[in-house]
């Protein structure tokens, strides 16, 4: 029989396993080589809480889910073309996200008795077959027999030559997406150059998977995304927490200043401490203090003394850094606070994704304590927002926030990254020396801007002594006066509000300036918000998307824009955080859309819920 | 290398010119006054300068200190200050830096942050105000206050175990542990001295009378009277003497003992010989813990170096760290950061 190749426009697989399959390496390595095919694509891992949960059972199912296509692609997708299944459970937890008419690749080996019945199955189940009859396309692969045959020579043991089996997977789909091997071919050269036995396995299974496709004459069909019309530019693939680290690193480069990251592990936000732990030859200061107070607390006293100081952390770190930013606050010092938000409270759900910790970023310390809030919409954004947020805190003297979730951490995309030399300089001033003893230094005055200046120890004649105590303005010392406090709150306030005359106007991100529907949107929703708006705007509906960046301030024509359209859609991964802010303080009623399942926003839910509004009109 | 005019080198600092505009604001006769005029004479005689010196604390009485410090200064929050002081010394290892904590600081609400700091051994030196009570909050017993203390929060007696902050410190692997007293002016300068020129980090209890709240905590070790029988004060490689000459400490196997001099069965030669540097003895110094006033029986309080050794500083491993890291990468350079490893063009 031959082999046809259909042209397809996008198409999402999912590759599910035990959290011991590697099933995020084999994603991440098919995600690698499509965007060097020059599709447009986003990702999505969605892994268990625990590093090993029981295997072959519905906790232990790991994910990473891939949209890729020759169209601009917003989100990971709602449903998957194809579900790559190593065992019953990843059949199990995956089974209602699979298209109507959808491909599944099960591996035979997987759904054994044993495997059957970790998955909870009945007795006498047979779910692949049950698949069939439900008219999806089932390819059975007796993967782990097929991987042990190719390496009956291979000298490994019979557990690591099992651990090739997801090679066997890729090679396969390689295979089907007419793809090459190389990109990971050059990958395994460089992993596995000192363990020539483990490289030759992989390399052998791996080819084994594109042969299997290749000769067996089930597969019939191969399928061909062509590139997406994307920029002209040079592209890499990057990951949030990845493209955050990058934007730390170069805000030091671009202010000349060390920069110190305070930080405890925590997910998903421990990846920016091992990425910036990786650029020593930076002069990156990483600091893994003994908690999340002490983080904070380092990363205050770095900042006193004239370093880029940054703190990184999720929710309940935030929790736990209360204090010590209030401290910030109080010294008016330059600082950024990463929080890499996930489902809460308290523990909440810590692998999943959410928007719940915008109120504590605004309200969550004691005493009237304004703070600047920026967010980041994408993983590639994250570089940018990163170069903004220390830009923002070194220019206003004022600890900043910066928002960041998990979805946004972990997932993928393309990027074209900026050359550095096009990136601005960040411009410091600190207090200069000086020789006068008489003159009397005030630590506390303050530009038109409000900010006060930075007079870091070492520097010859500015010795005074700042604290959390409530201090006088300008000279710094301790005050109780009252109207003291009154007016150096107000003065906190004020250099804060002044931000927004210093920010970009909020600019429309897709649609007409003025109309029926605005959706509203930050952070990690911006995807799917712009794909939804996309749609209907091609179908010919009034409507907008708007995504803040700015969260705190808002952008200074903010109200006038809300007020441009008849109704604002607002998406929110919360109970309706935003939706309370902005109610406060520009009295306008929202329509919220709320999903609090510690997923994204599914396009399809949301293409309803806006496109139902839209039909109003 | 420029040479500076002859009216510009560096005027001599006094003691008082280590003294801040500021009031005082420690009650009358609080021994925090001590404190404060000793270090101030002690970095004058140091001649320390005071654009490089930083003090930084919590929150307590003793924690105001730096405001009354004519140097760099923060007075942060309630025991954090070690956290504070981590990340200013690696943000500028060239700078002196002084902690001053209280026993509820350091011991209670910073207790995690003390042990870190003191096995991570940053180059800085922590002044530890031992008054055995919550001077500012007025009066509750701290985690230094002994079993049965009545405050205004133990009517009744307060039922926890006190610390031993020093036996503490040693379990943390403290590179230097001393202890001093407010009342003895002289025995406090040369412990600060010590503590200053220690590579490493340098924890010195300092006991210091709150004469409002736990008045006289510590009278029975310095006081003239009782002193010289309840305190023993340790100088390296020299027995350990006390009772004005009379008493000795001597090893029976492990177990110290209490000998007489006088008596004529041992000698100073028989007595345990003070050795800074040998941590498993430091470890047995800080035990000599019992109350005199509660046990007829109790060891001197040890007073001086009990332990010092030489370790890596965090503060050099890191920079060496940083250092080594360019020397293998090269400097970093952006445009390959940012690059990563596989791009491609979109033509
Ligand atoms: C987070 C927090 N909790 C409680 C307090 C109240 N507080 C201030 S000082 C202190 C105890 C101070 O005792 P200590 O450290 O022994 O210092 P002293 O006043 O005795 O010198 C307490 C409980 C505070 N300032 N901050
Ligand atoms: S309360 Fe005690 S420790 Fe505090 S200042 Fe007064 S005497 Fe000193
Ligand atoms: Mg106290």
């Amino acid at each position: 029989m031959s082999t046809t190749t259909q042209t397809t426009e996008e198409v999402t697989i999912k590759f599910a396993g035990d959290s011991g399959d590697g099933m995020q390496l084999t994603g991440t390595l098919f995600t690698n080589d499509t965007a060097l095919t020059g599709s447009d694509l986003a990702t999505f891992p969605d892994f268990p809480a625990e590093i090993r949960a029981p295997q072959g059972t519905l906790a232990g199912v790991s994910g990473f889910q891939l949209h890729f296509g020759s169209k601009k692609i917003f989100t990971p997708g709602d449903e998957v073309d194809v579900l790559v299944a190593m065992n019953a459970a990843a059949l199990k937890a995956n089974l209602s996200s699979i298209k109507r008419a959808g491909t599944i690749i099960a591996s035979t080996d997987g759904f054994d008795k044993k495997n059957l019945r970790l998955a909870k199955y009945e007795d006498g189940a047979t779910p692949t077959e049950d698949a069939k009859d439900q008219g999806f396309t089932v390819y059975e692969m007796p993967i782990t027999k097929l991987t042990r045959t190719c390496l009956k020579e291979s000298p490994l043991g019979m557990k690591e030559k099992d651990r090739c089996k997801n090679m066997f997977v890729l090679g396969f789909l390689y295979w089907r997406y007419n793809r090459d091997l190389q990109s990971t071919i050059d990958y395994l050269n460089r992993k596995f150059k000192k363990k020539p036995d483990v490289l030759e396995a992989n390399m052998k299974t791996l080819k084994a998977g594109y042969h299997y496709g290749e000769t067996t004459e089930t597969f019939t069909t191969t399928y061909n995304v062509e590139p997406a019309p994307m920029d002209k530019g040079t592209y890499r693939s990057v990951m949030g927490n990845q493209a955050l680290v990058m934007g730390l690193v170069t805000a030091s480069k671009k202010s000349k200043l060390p920069l110190f990251y305070g930080s405890y592990p925590i997910t998903p936000a421990s990846d920016i401490l091992h990425g910036l732990a990786s650029y020593k030859n930076f002069g990156i200061k990483t600091f893994q203090a003994e908690d999340e107070i002490a983080a904070v607390c380092a990363t205050v006293g770095a900042a006193y003394g004239g370093n880029l100081a940054i703190t990184g952390t999720s929710g309940p770190g935030v929790a736990l850094k209360g204090e010590g930013i209030g401290l910030g606050l109080m010294l008016e010092l330059p600082m950024v606070i990463v929080n890499v938000q996930r489902g809460g409270p308290s523990t909440g759900l810590p692998t999943k994704t959410e928007q719940s910790d915008l109120l504590q970023a605004f309200y969550g310390r004691n005493g009237d304590s304004p703070l600047p809030i920026i967010a980041t919409k994408s993983p590639s954004d994250c570089f940018d927002a990163a170069i903004e947020a220390c830009r923002m805190t070194l220019q206003h003297m004022t600890p900043v926030i910066l928002l960041s979730d998990g979805y946004i951490a972990n997932g993928a995309e393309p990027w074209k990254f900026p050359k550095a030399a096009d990136i601005p300089e960040i411009k410091v001033n600190f207090e200069p020396p000086t020789d006068d003893e008489e003159a009397q230094f005030l630590p506390y005055k303050r530009d038109e801007k409000h900010v006060r200046g930075w007079a870091i120890p070492g520097t010859k004649g500015l010795a005074h002594r700042v604290g959390g105590l409530e201090k006088e303005a300008n000279t710094g010392n301790v005050s109780y006066d009252p109207a003291n406090h009154e007016y150096m709150t107000k003065i906190r306030q004020a250099k804060v509000d002044e931000i927004a005359n210093h920010i970009p106007e909020q600019a429309i991100d897709n649609g007409p300036v003025r109309g029926n529907v605005l959706v509203l949107g930050w952070g990690s929703t911006y995807g799917v918000i712009q794909s939804v708006v996309d749609d209907l705007l091609m179908e010919g509906h009034s409507i907008a998307h708007a995504h803040l960046r700015y969260l705190n301030p808002f952008p200074r024509n903010l109200g006038k824009l809300l007020r441009s359209f008849d109704k604002v859609i607002l998406p929110e991964i919360n109970n309706g955080q935003l939706a309370k802010i902005i109610r406060d303080k520009y009295q306008i009623p929202l329509l919220q859309y709320n999903k609090i399942q510690g997923v994204p926003i599914s396009k399809a839910e949301l293409k309803h819920f806006v496109g139902s509004v839209c039909e109003t009109y | 290398m420029s040479t500076l005019p002859a009216d510009n080198v560096v005027k001599k600092l006094k003691a008082k010119d280590f003294a801040t505009d500021q009031d005082v604001r420690w009650c009358p006769g609080c021994g925090d006054y001590s404190i404060l005029k000793q270090v101030q004479s002690v970095l004058a005689e140091l001649e320390l300068n005071k654009d490089d010196t930083v003090f930084i604390s919590g929150i307590g009485c003793s924690s105001r200190f730096p405001y009354y410090m004519e140097t760099y200064g923060m007075h942060s929050i309630h025991g954090r200050a070690p956290a504070v002081v981590a990340g200013l010394k690696l943000a500028n290892p060239e700078l002196d830096v002084w902690m001053i904590t209280g026993d509820g600081d350091g011991f209670s609400i910073g207790g995690n942050h003390m042990i870190h700091a003191l096995r991570r051994n940053l180059d800085i030196n922590m002044l530890l105000f031992n008054n055995e009570i919550y001077g500012l909050t007025k009066g509750q017993y701290s985690p230094t206050s002994e079993v049965g203390k009545k405050t205004k929060s133990s009517p009744l007696g307060s039922l926890d175990h006190p610390i031993n902050p020093l036996a503490l410190a040693m379990g943390a692997d403290a590179t230097f542990v001393a202890r001093s007293m407010d009342r003895d002016p002289k025995h406090l300068k040369e412990m600060l001295k010590r503590s200053y020129f220690h590579k490493g980090t340098a924890l010195l209890e300092i006991y210091q009378n709150c004469n409002i709240f736990n008045d006289g905590a510590f009278f029975t070790f310095t006081e003239k009277k009782s002193k010289p029988d309840t305190t023993i004060y340790l100088e390296h490689e020299q027995p350990l003497v006390f009772g004005d000459g009379t008493k000795g400490i001597r090893l029976d196997g492990f177990k110290p003992q209490i000998v007489d001099l006088n008596e004529g069965k041992y000698t100073v030669d028989d007595l345990w010989v003070h050795d800074e540097h040998d941590q498993i003895k430091g470890q047995m110094l800080t035990r000599f813990f019992d109350d005199p006033r509660t046990n007829p029986d109790a060891l001197p309080r040890p007073f001086g170096v009990i332990y010092s050794t030489e370790r890596p500083t965090y503060d050099d491993m890191l920079f060496a760290q940083l250092g080594e890291a360019v020397d293998q990468l090269g400097d970093g350079d952006l445009d390959a950061m940012i690059a990563g490893g596989t791009t491609w063009e979109i033509k």
